[in-house]
């Protein structure tokens, strides 16, 4: 089954069309000094009255700020308070240990949780920080090191850098659908909608061009998807329960609760629309359908068995496409990318950190889903000496086969073309479209515990 | 008065139901409520045993069920006014005059006393439940100087009752300064109890705020005017004050710990009781409803879609049926093929040309509004003229069926001057429009529209010195509120374009008084609330917009018999000529600003952001359908100008 077909060295890249690849270092970026919280101590000690200390770590840090400010000072408080609020601090770290026993995630710090659950590999330390093609031209944003975002066009030089006061520790990008501006940013304490105006040359567009939605409780997020209608946007955080269906222009939102996994961190829309696939921390995942809004959950037994189920259940493609990106992802791959045709799959293997000669590095397997599945490998792609691949994502509508986009870990963005006339489908549609017209009909769909039953 | 006589089928078989259902629903919630309240309100935390059997025994109580049944009809009145209030268009009153308006129209005034009762009705149950010093209104006490035992006014069951009198008045006054019977539809569709289970913690945590805020309140309040009632309800029913108790509108007796908890506590329960029917009422009617594509037998006809989307005198029919378009054009084929079939004899493509003149004609009414609007929008963003003259709202309101909220949703377009083409201006308001009425919700600015004032207001006018000069609008712009100076001469009926023959005032010879001018404060236009009225039943646009342009995309692979390509080139210069329009009214100031995010309340504010929402739709619809055709689109017959725009959306510039 694994036989290299042909191994694709690419060093001298070759570059289709225009496509700008620009290169960041980490030396150019400056990122955050210090979080806010720290700064602290760059501060001479001020004794404030407690009322003020107390106001202040109520809304530095909530409610465990203020037993803590009250605890702390137990020489100026009547003692039973003292005694009361270190009672009650000692018993949410408790609650909040167990918890944090059932959902280990859950014990991470806020940049901690961005970096484990961030499609970027090695998160905290790239210059590039998220990547994403505009779904309809040839434009893309990068989100960098330095919590900006910039935005390169083909046959364009202007490349306009979007900074915002709430954007921090940007963990995904993603285009709006159907609409030429909007481009969504998932930031550590909210979700960010830029309206880039694609005619104007500003490089600098001001804040006031973005939208900030957000909800208590609901942050960082780390995933977001937009429907392919472009209509609804679906936000996750690791540390939230629900998931959040924003109506991004009224900016309200429908919060999904659903109880387990302990949060949702990485969400995915079908091609047409149908379902949406939410993976919790977990071993856990659901499939949503996204007429009424109904849920499965599809645990995660480790091994073929899942997947032996799933083929008895004669699911459609799509599904099966699914399950079988992630099961592969749980396991050993940390990556996989479908191009838009459906003709290559790019599986990005996460390397061992600790041997020297095990580099990360992107497998490209060929696909067919008519008549039957099938999985043929087609060869490596790597970087230059000393680069890894971080993030890879295939151009949604290349022209002449599949052009696929790797960000690499000494930051440079590049685009390893793949030239080919589509097999089975001279002259047919796309087989994306194909997989669509088999999940047309959602009203006579059903999900799959409805079929067995 | 009722909208049950006049009503179609659908209100008759859909609607009521729907209604009975939710109020079904609380009635069978209000015994759990009402056992969350025992626990709540008996509550001791060093007896636990004892709070327990003495819940338990209290819920078994004839007392409580008694309560209960009392709860009962309380529930079912509030339902019943759910019923006969709701509205799909909320009411924007356009400036501070208007909002007093409706606070002070007559049948918010029955609102409001309706909800007072019950209030008070609720929260004697509450006291009862609570018991001990709460229960009775007459308490025996012992005469200080005679001795004797007499019936004294127990001021705590007084202090609950009133507590609970004005939280039901601020309630219904909230329920038209927030809108509380505005009815909104979600974005995803849900079935009723994940959505019920969603919403619940919301629903409880803004029953909790409302409480305490309003037991706050009320506390001031008492503290202030406590006296009065107390002292009136004391020689009505001939108690005696009990002097040997602190009195309650004093600061030593409202700091009492116990009463407060129980006063918020009964709060919540009150307007827990409340918000849970309007929840599961709003619910229950914006449930999705599947109206047929066409009918197999005759009498069902008028059940159809096409005719049901022509409809106009049920706003929530043609809502809904609106609603269903769009989900039908996103998520079923079979239905699609239906809209795009043929008829049988004859080969026509009724549904088709139904449905999308529906939708087109509702869509050109839009832009028909909003151009009228930009007409008459001076360049500092306000309305130029208001003319919210009697005689035009009689003249309208004398042709509509009901004339309630009528004026409410006419008020923008009221507020066009007659120099625009009478046709719009009519078509506007004989049409789509009258359908936006739900009986019984009030009359806006009737109350102050009087002559009097209008005279009161208009005689400070004529001082100003540039009265009735459009041709100056430099000045206008200056004089912040010379813009209604020009509104008043406009609708008393001088000709703006001959200042001359206007009489010259005495300049400055008498100063404008005091009443004329905060008047005149009052009634200039809150910013964006015309920008928000305009776009106030915009949801129909909205769904318009999804399904035309879903069903245009899906007829590119779907449509067997070509049915589309014939109404191709309408939609496209329909979509386009409207996003020219909302376009321009995006320019005016105040248009694009967006409203402040109310933290919690149960009043519904999605009609705030329906501008905006609109906007993204119509763009959205149209890349649909430039995405799907692509370069195709250069064979359809529309003009210059508007291939012009579409190739902008191609090359995904707009």
């Amino acid at each position: 089954f694994c036989t290299l077909v042909k191994i694709l060295c690419v060093s001298g890249w070759l570059q289709p069309c225009d496509l700008p690849s620009p290169q960041f270092t980490r030396d150019t970026l400056k990122g955050h000094s210090r979080p806010e919280s720290s700064s602290r101590s760059a501060f001479l000690d001020q004794r404030d009255t407690l009322w003020m200390r107390s106001a202040g770590a109520w809304r530095d840090a909530g409610l465990y700020g203020l037993l803590d400010e009250i605890t702390n000072s137990a020489e100026e408080v009547p003692r039973f308070l003292a005694v009361g609020s270190a009672c009650v601090l000692a018993l949410l770290r408790w609650a909040s240990s167990f918890h944090g026993s059932l959902f280990p995630h859950l014990t991470l710090s806020s940049d901690e949780m961005v970096a484990e659950f961030s499609q970027m590999l090695d998160w905290s330390d790239s210059a590039l920080r998220s990547f994403a093609w505009h779904p309809h031209t040839d434009k893309f944003a990068v989100a960098l090191l330095d919590d900006s975002i910039r935005i390169y066009k083909s046959n364009s030089s202007a490349t306009p850098t979007l900074k915002h006061r709430c954007q921090r520790s940007v963990c995904a990008l993603q285009w709006k659908p159907l609409c030429g501006s909007a481009l969504a940013v998932a930031c550590q304490s909210c979700l960010l909608i830029w309206h880039v105006d694609p005619t104007s040359l500003s490089t600098r567009p001001s804040s006031g061009c973005a939208q900030v939605l957000s909800h208590p409780g609901h942050s960082p997020i780390t995933s977001i998807a937009w429907s392919p209608t472009g209509s609804l946007l679906v936000s996750a955080s690791p540390v939230d329960t629900a998931m959040m269906v924003w109506d991004v222009a009224a900016e309200s939102a429908v919060p999904l609760q659903r109880v387990g996994g302990g949060g949702v961190t990485y969400l995915s829309w079908s091609p047409d629309g149908s379902r949406l696939l939410a993976a919790t921390p977990s071993a856990l995942f659901r499939v949503w359908e996204t007429r009424m809004w109904t849920c499965e959950r599809w645990p995660c037994l480790k091994g073929s068995c899942q997947v032996r189920k799933l083929r008895k259940l004669s699911i459609t493609v799509f599904e099966l496409m699914y399950a079988f990106i992630y099961f592969f992802k749980l396991t050993f791959f940390s990556q996989t990318s479908w191009d838009p045709r459906g003709e290559r799959l790019a599986v990005l293997l996460k390397g061992d950190s600790q041997a020297v000669n095990h580099p990360s590095v992107i497998a490209v397997f060929k696909t067919r889903s008519s008549p039957v599945f099938e999985l043929l490998p087609c060869g490596f792609v790597m970087g230059e000496a000393g680069a890894e691949p971080r993030f890879m994502q295939f151009h949604p509508h290349f022209q002449h086969g599949a052009l696929l986009t790797v960000c690499w870990s000494d930051g440079r963005i590049s685009h390893v073309p793949f030239y080919f006339s589509s097999a089975g489908l001279l002259g047919g549609d796309s087989p994306q479209q194909a997989l669509a017209s088999n999940t047309a009909d959602h009203s006579s769909n059903k999900l799959y515990t409805e079929q067995i039953s | 008065m009722f909208s049950l006589k006049q009503n179609s089928w659908f209100i008759r078989k859909v609607v009521i139901w729907r209604a009975v259902a939710s109020i079904a629903w609380s009635v069978l919630l209000l015994p759990v409520t009402a056992a969350v309240f025992v626990l709540l309100s008996r509550f001791s935390l060093f007896h636990p045993i004892q709070w327990i059997s003495d819940c338990t025994s209290l819920l078994a109580a004839s007392s409580t069920v008694f309560s209960l049944v009392v709860l009962c009809g309380v529930v079912l009145i509030t339902g019943f006014f759910n019923l006969e209030f709701y509205t799909l268009v909320p009411a924007i009153p356009c400036s501070r005059m208007a909002l007093l308006g409706t606070v002070l129209h007559p049948r918010q005034c029955v609102h409001s006393l309706v909800y007072c009762t019950m209030g008070m009705l609720v929260m004697w149950c509450a006291s009862v439940t609570i018991g001990g010093r709460y229960s009775t209104l007459g308490t025996p006490c012992r005469q200080s100087e005679s001795g004797e035992v007499v019936t004294c006014l127990n001021e705590y069951h007084l202090f609950i009752l009133l507590a609970g009198a004005f939280m039901g008045y601020s309630h219904s006054f909230l329920g038209v300064v927030q809108n509380m019977y505005y009815v909104s539809f979600q974005p995803i569709q849900q079935y009723k109890y994940p959505r019920f289970k969603g919403c619940l913690p919301m629903v409880v945590k803004c029953s909790v705020i409302q409480a305490l805020y309003s037991a706050r309140n009320f506390a001031a309040f008492y503290f202030f005017f406590g006296y009065a009632p107390k002292t009136w309800i004391s020689s009505t029913l001939n108690l005696q004050i009990d002097s040997s108790i602190q009195p309650l509108d004093s600061l030593t007796g409202l700091l009492d710990f116990s009463l407060l908890y129980h006063l918020s506590i009964s709060g919540t329960f009150l307007y827990l009781t409340w918000y849970l029917t309007v929840l599961l009422f709003r619910i229950c009617v914006t449930e999705a409803y599947s109206f047929p594509v066409q009918s197999t037998f005759t009498e069902d006809a008028e059940q159809s879609l096409p005719k049901v989307l022509a409809e106009k005198n049920t706003l929530v029919m043609k809502f809904l049926a609106l609603q269903d378009l769009a989900l039908l054009s996103h998520h079923s084929l079979s239905r699609r093929l239906e809209v795009f079939s043929l008829s049988q004899p004859g080969g026509h493509a009724h549904n088709w040309n139904a449905i999308s003149r529906e939708c087109l004609s509702l869509l050109s009414e839009l832009t028909q509004r909003l151009v009228a609007h930009q007409d008459a929008v001076a360049s500092n963003g306000r309305v130029k003229s208001q003319s919210a003259s009697s005689d035009t709202r009689s003249a309208s309101s004398s042709s509509s069926v009901v004339s309630g909220t009528e004026d409410i949703a006419e008020t923008p377009r009221l507020s066009v001057p007659l120099r625009t083409p009478g046709s719009v201006f009519k078509s506007s308001v004989g049409g789509a429009n009258n359908a936006l009425t739900a009986p019984f919700t009030p009359d806006v600015n009737s109350p102050f529209s009087s002559p009097a004032i209008r005279r009161l207001v208009g005689q400070q006018d004529r001082q100003s010195p540039c009265f009735g000069t459009e041709q100056s609008p430099h000045i206008m712009r200056r004089g912040p509120k010379l813009w209604s100076a020009s509104t008043e001469s406009q609708s008393s009926g001088s000709p703006p374009a001959s200042p001359a023959t206007v009489p010259s005032p005495p300049a400055a010879s008498q100063k404008p008084s005091f009443l004329a001018q905060w008047l005149q404060n009052r009634r200039e236009q809150l910013p964006e609330a015309s920008s928000q009225a305009l776009f106030a039943d915009s949801q129909a646009h909205i769904w318009a917009l999804q399904g035309l342009s879903h069903l245009v995309a899906a007829s590119f692979s779907e449509d067997q018999f070509g049915v589309v390509q014939t109404t191709l080139p309408n939609v496209l210069s329909c979509l386009v000529v409207l996003l020219e329009a909302v376009d321009r009214h995006f320019k005016l100031p105040h248009a694009s600003s967006k409203p402040v995010r109310t933290i919690c309340s149960m009043g519904d504010s999605t009609y705030k952001t329906l501008r905006f929402a609109l906007r993204a739709a119509l763009k959205t619809a149209i890349y649909k359908i430039t995405t799907t055709f692509g370069e195709h689109l250069n064979a359809v017959n529309i003009s210059t100008e508007h291939r012009k725009r579409l190739q902008q959306f191609l090359e995904f510039k707009d």
